[in-house]
This record gives structure tokens, sequence and C-alpha cells, in this order.
């Protein structure tokens, strides 16, 4: 096999498992710019393009199940924005609208970049993950799958198929902070998504850590610091502030540096809290 | 490219309408490459190979995507649409006409995915967000993946709302 085109879950499986050294290839947005480099040598292409099941997203009894062929222009689209803001937003961010077009949200999390876009909402959320083999399925949560910088828990012959996660009441933000509007990869980002009915605020805090972290220290200050009557913050800020940046673990890279990050993620979560408690 | 890339069986595309075989090209040629270097067709620029840029734009299955981006095998099956199906030798497209009209071309080498990302706009008018008649912000994003160095984008926003306006 050289390259193939399955329109069957069941076939990119066995695709895969008849040919260990396939490379799985979906919207090509991370894959191809490694090949066009010469960095990735290619002996055969498995595209997902076509894979019916990993297409589309659907919600039953309080929870969003999303295909990992999923491109963010899909995500973007008011329906999905209406059950899920914090996600459509933070699609809305990612590349331009060629990437956005392209990419899916199976590529983001399989190439599990710290900065990946999707990463802080689906960590909040405590997403899971359905993945599986020719042999298998299994489900496993973000937060084990995401094993480091770039790395994750994604066997040999295995896809990703789905990302589940609840639907929550509240109001939701994303915001991420980068050199200019448009095609930029993030320097921080944070997810903030309220959760009315269990009076909590969940956070997901990106490339401020080798992978995206979950803000716990804040989330437990949300508990005790909101009015859950009026549904407004009633402590001090600054406080907030101080506890994000202590759940955060920022490093000195090529695009930006601790102190900075560090900065920058106090201000955004501060922000988007007050988004979502006005 | 390097050595430890395998070629691959000839394939099929289905460009601007017309079939066009591939031969001895290599699996994970990019659809920027085949289209430029194989097929003669070199509208489709190519300048960063790394979807910054916007110059490879064109439609697969109808759908705005930097070329350089897709593996050209994995579309063997698709509708590609590229810039020499805008317009023809005697008369411009609508979009093609604003941007001559417009002054928008300097060096002219984002052009091509200018008038392909301008196009899809204008088709999808209607599911732009508050996109009637005509939103600069919406514009804006719509052509963030378009970099130009030359125009400076006012002319190019220009030529972007007369063609809504000549389309309408
Ligand atoms: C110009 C540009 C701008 C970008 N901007 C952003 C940005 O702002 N934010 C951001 O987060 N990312 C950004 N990216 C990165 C990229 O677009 C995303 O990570 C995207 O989600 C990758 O998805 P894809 O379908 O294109 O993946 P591909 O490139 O097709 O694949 C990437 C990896 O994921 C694997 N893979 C894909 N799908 C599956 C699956 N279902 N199961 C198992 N493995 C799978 C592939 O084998 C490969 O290893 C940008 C990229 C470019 C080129
Ligand atoms: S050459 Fe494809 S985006 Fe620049
Ligand atoms: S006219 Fe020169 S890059 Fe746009």
């Amino acid at each position: 096999m050289i390259a193939a085109a399955p329109l069957s879950l069941a076939d990119a499986l066995r695709a895969i498992a008849d040919d260990p050294f396939a490379t799985v290839i979906a919207g090509g947005t991370d894959l191809m710019v490694q090949i066009n480099a010469g960095r990735r040598p290619v002996t055969s292409l498995v595209s997902l393009r076509n894979v019916a099941e990993l297409k589309g997203w659907s919600t039953e009894s309080g929870n969003l199940r999303i295909g990992a062929g999923c491109s963010y222009s899909e995500l973007e689209r008011p329906d999905f924005a209406a059950i899920m803001p914090a996600l459509a937003q933070a699609a809305r961010t990612v590349g331009s609208p060629q990437i956005r077009n392209a990419g899916t949200i199976g590529g983001n999390l399989a190439t599990a970049s710290p900065a990946g876009d999707t990463l802080p909402v689906l960590v909040a959320l405590d997403a899971q993950l359905e993945i599986a083999s020719s042999s298998a399925t299994r489900s496993i949560a973000i937060s084990d799958f995401l094993v480091g910088p770039k790395q994750t828990d994604l066997r040999q012959g295995e896809l990703i198929v789905a990302i589940s996660v609840p639907v929550l009441r509240g109001a939701q933000e994303f915001l991420k902070v980068g050199t200019r509007n448009a095609m930029v990869i993030s320097v921080a980002s944070v997810a903030v998504l309220a959760d009315l009915d269990a009076q909590g605020v969940r956070i997901g805090l990106g490339t401020v850590g080798p992978t995206v972290l979950r803000g716990a220290r804040a989330e437990a200050w949300t508990r005790s610091n909101i009015d859950w009557d009026s549904n407004r913050v009633v402590g001090n800020l600054d406080e907030f502030v101080a506890l994000v940046r202590s759940d955060s673990h920022p490093i000195d890279d090529h695009r930006s540096t601790k102190r900075y990050r560090s900065h920058a993620i106090g201000i955004c979560a501060r922000r988007a809290l007050q988004r979502v408690f006005p | 490219m390097t050595d430890s890339y395998s070629p691959h069986p000839a394939y099929r595309l289905m460009v601007n309408g017309e079939p066009h075989d591939v031969s001895d090209a290599w699996i994970g040629e990019s659809l920027l490459h085949v289209l430029r270097e194989r097929l003669e067709l070199p509208g489709a620029k190519s300048a960063c190979e790394q979807g910054e840029c916007g110059s490879c734009s064109v439609l697969v299955d109808g759908v705005l995507v930097c070329a350089c981006l897709v593996a050209a095998v994995t579309v063997a099956d698709a509708d590609i649409r590229t810039v020499e199906s805008c317009g023809s030798s005697q008369s411009l497209s609508v979009v093609q006409q604003a941007f001559v009209d417009a002054g928008a071309v300097q060096c002219g080498f984002c052009t091509p995915g200018l008038i392909m990302a301008v196009q899809d706009l204008i088709d999808r008018g209607i599911q732009l967000p508050h996109a009637s008649p005509f939103d600069e912000l919406a514009t804006r994003e719509a052509l963030s993946g378009n970099l130009c160095r030359c125009t400076g984008y006012g002319r190019v926003l220009d030529a972007v709302a007369r063609a809504v306006e000549a389309s309408r």
C-alpha cells in the first residue's frame, strides 16, 4: 500500500494495522509543514479525509460528542457555538480561514502542542477521548492522553475517533495572546467555563506548561468567591490572578519568556472570568 | 525532498473540470507542487510552503485551502479549482476586474491567492456574520490568511467592495 483513502473507520484501522509505517494524515496542516520541509520521510499515507465515522458532532443526554475529523470551520459555526461557545471561540482563533477549513480537532489532539488552541477548553471539560485500533476500542481522559509536549498516549495502530465533553450551563470564554490577531500560535491561552449547576468554574491553561494544565487552585477559589445566587464575583480578583499564576509553569522559549507568559496568563484569566461573570 | 520519499504509482487529479494524470510523483508531494511542477498550472504561487501566506489558495471540493498543505494523492477523488478557472483570456471574472479597477495589484504575487479567497468570500457571502452589504471587519477576517507585501490591503479591500457590489 502506498496511499489509502478509506471510507470507513474499519478500513482505516485495517490499513494502519497492515502497514505500521504508514503516516496518518487528516487536514495536513501540521504534517505537510513537516513533509514540505523534508523533516518527515513518508513511505505511505492513510488519509482520514473521507472516513465517515470521524465526521460531524452530536449531542445526547447532556453530552457533546465531536468526531475527530471535525474541522475548525465546523466548530466555529453558530449551531456549534450555541452549545460550546469556548470551543467555537478557540476554533475561531486558529490560523486563518484556509487553516480552519482543513485543520481538525483530532489533529490538534494528536499533535499535542502545549499551544494547541482546542486543548485548554477540552482539559477544562475533562474531555474523554474515544480511541480505536483494529482489535479494540478504549476511552481515556484527556489529562492521561496528553503526557508531555507533543507526546501522547496514542499507540501504534490507533486512531482518535471522537471527543466527548459535558454540555454545561453558564457562560464561557477562551482568550489567547500572541504577536498579532491572525495566524498566530499562542504564547498564553486560557479557557474559563462556568458550571452553574455544579456552582463551579472550570479553567484550562495553555502554553504555560509542558502540557495544557488545569487551573485547580484558581477553580477552588471561585467556589467560595462567587455568589452563586447572583452569579457575581465577590472575592478579590488579585487573589484569583495569583492563583492562576501559581497553577501555571511557563518556560522561556523562542516565542516568549517565562515572565511574560506568567504576566499574560493572569491578565487573560482575570479578563475571561470578568466576562463570564460580568 | 529527501531520498527517503517513495515514488507513487500514477493517479488522476480533476483540476478545473479536467482530468490530469500524475506519474512519477513522490508520495508526500503537495498539491501545490504537483499543480505547478507537473501539471503546468502555475497560477497558485509557492512562497512559504507552510500555510502562512495563502498565495497557494485553491478550492478543494468547494473549500478554500492552502494547496501547499494538501498531499496531492489524498485529493485524487476531489474537485480541485485553481485561479486558472477564473475568467478567460478574453474576459476577466468580476473579482479579477475589481482588482484591476481598484489598482489592487502591485507585484501581483499574492493576487492569485487573493482572487480565490475573495471569490470564496463572495460565494459564501450570506454565511458571513454581518456581511451585508460590505463589512470591513468580516472581510479582513476572511482575508487574514492571505499576505500581501505591497498594497497595505487598502486597495484590496476596495476591490472586495467593488466585487461585492458588482456581483449583487
Ligand atoms: C499556518 C498555520 C497556522 C496554525 N495555527 C494554529 C493555531 O492558531 N492554533 C493551533 O492550535 N494550531 C495551529 N496550527 C496547527 C494545526 O493547524 C492544528 O494543530 C491542526 O488541528 C492539525 O490538524 P490536522 O487535521 O491538519 O492534522 P494533520 O497535519 O493531518 O496531522 C497531525 C498529526 O495528527 C495525527 N492525526 C490526525 N488525525 C488523527 C486521528 N484522528 N487519530 C490519530 N492521529 C491523528 C497525524 O497522524 C499527524 O501525526 C497551525 C498550522 C499552520 C500551518
Ligand atoms: S505557499 Fe501555501 S500558504 Fe504559503
Ligand atoms: S501585490 Fe505584491 S504581494 Fe501583494
